[in-house]
């Protein structure tokens, strides 16, 4: 191992270290951060809702967004997958259906990034368990 | 480099490791390979979550999903229900004991919420064996801005400016401890680190040793800058393997990167660091004990002053402090001295670890602003009193410290308030106890410790301690007498006073405060010959009531003493002389013809 040789030196190291735990520090604060969850039940996955997390996880590591991007179970919307929902900082969460890559870059570029909101939205008709 | 989307945190403390959690690990790591995900999922050991009674523990992330008492056979489902379909595995997930209802985000358990955790910040969240990880929190950015933007003085009085007492017991402020240090001349100086840790209970330097070795190394290191000190000594108990190894790869670790050593970050400052082993004798955390320990001496203590500060190892100025103060450092140095001191009570700031234990729902490893009451601790983040029992103390301190009543509950915890109530913080220990608790037996329990613990150098702590324990175990025994209670009290009063060291002069604390807050059991006892809490063996009777008993012999066939006497379908009789109190008729009754009173 190389030493470190200098103050500056250590936090270039930290910088690098630090993307390598970023998950674990964003999943500690989740509400600073934007949170997308996949629905990722047997219907999300059959239309491509892998794809689209990959997507998701690739794209915003890319653009430097810090987010937290998890699966979750059925969302009940089957008819409308693979479905999405996103939770801006400080916001509600809103569900977006039909997210494959297209619709995923213009939610990131749009929403996201801008808080525009994008069509697509499925009015939310339920209650997670965790509300 | 790899992107993970998902990183499985499992729990490597010694509790969790003691219930497989290694071999939880290996087949999650072989399973995750054999499904090619070992570039999307990240398989991590870290250090203590706190929540040991529940382990072994795994946290998912990023969506925190908390998994307890997971066993090797667990590991196929929650790869491929969690990993895989995204639907976190239920039967696995906490349930919170006073709405019953299964919680998943570790955000939303209790436990976790009124939790702050500066000393334990890492714990849980790194992998303790890779000082990158460390890096990543900010590790050692605080000895560096330390050697090469501040002064010694400083940093000194940014630690005195953030109020941090020390956390091995006695609570003196940390800082002002440096610079009396700093301020004695000499060319060798040392830096000590108390982990002797021989609270009963308490686990809490341990538990930041296994998880986060570095915070520890990090502070002696800026604590060596401080006070002049180019070496560190680690004084660890030999029961301690897992953090004992774990230190040795954190000091290699850091060696290795320049970070320990010579010329540390260019700054000219040098600093080694060298583990010694205690051998597990409760007297040699007391400083003084400890420095003849490490001198190949006696553990025993020695009047103070001079303090180790003046005179310490072999003769030369020394700074002891304990394993938690140190963990407190480099978050103080990162966020300032103002952030800290926001943080706590009026006179003790920051937060305390607590190793809370005994009737209680959750038990576990917490950390909690100063000034939490109790009530907030045992009812919100304990889970309130196990199997619904009434809560009836609770023994902060350990061994030195006190039994406080429900009158307290709502007492903010801090060093003066502990204190003024007759018992105090000690590391950290928490014991509650619920009404099935005998607190003559208590008391006769911490002092069986102490007693066992003496050095036996001084006469008081050594003869004294032994005549309380006999006058406690008389009473319990039913052959007590009124005037022992005043005994207890007098002979609790001249070894307080006379004693050489902390070990004696505390020693009766548990004594004074279960007479102080619960003379009426002790009356109980010696006057009335009842145990209130049904504990004292000798003081029970088992009767059989002649109405309800149908003579059918159970209980004069299972008797082990043949205590039990009397005719086929008559009443039968108990002779007390020969009974044992073994209980096993009072079980076999099927008429409830028996009584315990
Ligand atoms: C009998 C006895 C046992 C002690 N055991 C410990 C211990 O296990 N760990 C510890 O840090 N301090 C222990 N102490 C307190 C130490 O003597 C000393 O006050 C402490 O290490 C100072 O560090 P601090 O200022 O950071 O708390 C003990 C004191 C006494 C009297
Ligand atoms: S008080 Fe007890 S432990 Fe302390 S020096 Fe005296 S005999 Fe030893
Ligand atoms: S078991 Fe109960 S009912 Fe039977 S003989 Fe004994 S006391 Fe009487
Ligand atoms: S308590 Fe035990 S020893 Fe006493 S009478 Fe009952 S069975 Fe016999
Ligand atoms: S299974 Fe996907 S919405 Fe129902
Ligand atoms: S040892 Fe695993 S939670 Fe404490």
């Amino acid at each position: 191992m190389a030493k470190i040789k200098s103050l500056a030196d250590l936090r270039k190291m930290k910088e690098e270290a630090q993307s390598k735990i970023k998950l674990r520090e964003n999943s500690a604060n989740p509400e600073q951060v934007v949170q997308i969850k996949i629905g990722m039940a047997t219907c999300g996955i059959a239309s491509g809702a892998k794809e689209t997390m990959k997507f998701f996880v690739e794209e915003l590591e890319q653009e430097a967004i810090d987010a937290v991007v998890t699966q979750t179970g059925c969302m009940g919307y089957c008819y409308a997958e693979p479905t999405i929902e996103v939770t801006l900082p400080g916001k509600e969460p809103v569900v977006y259906g039909h997210v494959k890559k297209e619709k995923a870059r213009e939610i990131i570029d749009s929403y996201i990034k801008r808080g525009e909101l994008v069509d697509g939205i499925i009015p939310v008709s339920f209650k997670t368990i965790d509300d | 480099m790899t992107d993970y989307k998902m990183h499985l945190l499992i729990c490597g403390g010694t509790g969790c490791k003691a219930s497989e959690s290694d071999e939880i690990k290996n087949r999650l790591t072989q399973l995750i390979h054999d499904l090619g995900l070992e570039d999307e999922v990240q398989v991590v050991l870290t250090g203590c979550f706190g929540f040991c009674e529940k382990g072994p523990i795994i946290k998912v992330l990023p969506d925190n999903t908390f998994y307890v008492q997971v066993t090797p056979n667990d590991v196929v489902e929650i790869v491929e229900e969690h990993i895989v379909k995204g639907r976190p595995v239920k039967r696995l997930l906490y349930t919170d004991p006073t709405s019953d209802e299964q919680i998943s985000d570790s955000k939303g358990m209790d436990f976790y919420k009124k939790q702050i955790r500066i000393a334990l910040k890492n714990c849980g969240f790194i992998n303790p064996e890779n000082i990158d990880e460390y890096i990543a929190r900010d590790g050692y950015q605080a000895l560096g801005k330390c050697l090469s933007e501040h002064t010694p003085e400083e940093v000194i009085k940014e630690i005195k400016d953030s109020g941090l007492r020390g956390r091995g017991g006695g609570g003196f402020p940390t800082g002002l401890k440096w610079e009396i240090t700093k301020n004695v001349e000499n060319e060798q100086k040392y830096v000590v680190c108390n982990a002797d840790e021989g609270d009963p209970g308490a686990f809490m330097d341990r538990s930041i040793l296994e998880g986060d070795p570095h915070s520890v190394l990090e502070a002696m290191a800026i604590c060596g800058y401080c006070i002049g000190a180019d070496k560190g000594l680690i004084y660890i108990r030999a029961e301690y393997p897992l953090a004992i190894q774990r230190l040795k790869i954190a000091i290699k670790q850091a060696e290795d990167y320049g970070l320990i050593g010579d010329d540390i970050l260019g700054s000219g400052f040098n600093f080694r660091l060298e583990l010694r082993y205690g051998a597990g004798a409760f007297v040699c955390g007391e400083e003084t004990a400890l420095i003849h320990s490490m001198e190949g001496l006696r553990g025993e203590p020695t009047f103070k002053p001079p303090f180790p500060s003046v005179s310490g190892y072999m003769g030369k100025p020394t700074n002891v402090n304990n394993v938690e103060t140190f963990a407190n450092i480099p978050v103080i140095i990162n966020k300032g001295a103002e952030w800290f001191s926001k943080i706590g009570t009026e006179k003790s700031k920051g937060t305390k670890v607590f190793a809370l234990a005994g009737k209680i729902n959750n038990v576990g490893l917490i950390e909690v602003p100063m000034g939490t009451t109790l009530r907030e601790v045992i009812y919100d983040i304990g889970g309130g009193i196990k199997d619904g029992k009434a809560f009836k103390a609770v023994q902060t301190g350990g061994p030195s410290g006190g039994c406080l009543t429900k009158d307290y509950l709502d007492l903010p915890i801090d060093y003066d308030n502990l204190l003024a109530s007759g018992s105090m913080m000690g590391s950290g220990g928490m014991i509650v106890m619920d009404e099935d608790d005998c607190m003559v037996s208590i008391a006769k329990f911490y002092l069986d410790f102490t007693l066992e613990e003496s050095c036996g150098k001084c006469t008081p702590c050594r003869v004294g301690n032994k005549r309380l324990y006999e006058l406690l175990d008389k009473i319990t025994r039913g052959k007590g007498e009124e005037q022992d209670v005043e005994k207890l009290k007098e002979l609790s009063g001249v070894i307080k006073d006379t004693a050489l060291c902390g070990l004696g002069q505390t020693s009766p604390n548990p004594v004074l405060s279960t007479i102080t807050n619960f003379e009426h059991e002790y009356k109980a006892h010696v006057i009335d010959g009842k145990c209130p809490a049904g504990q004292c063996k000798s003081l029970l009777r088992y009767d059989i009531i002649e109405d309800l008993c149908t003579g059918c012999t159970l209980c004069f066939r299972n008797c082990p003493v043949g205590a039990i006497s009397g005719e086929r379908r008559q009443p039968h009789y108990i002779d007390q002389t020969l009974c044992i109190k073994c209980g096993v008729c009072y079980e076999k009754c099927k008429f409830n013809a028996i009584t315990l009173t």
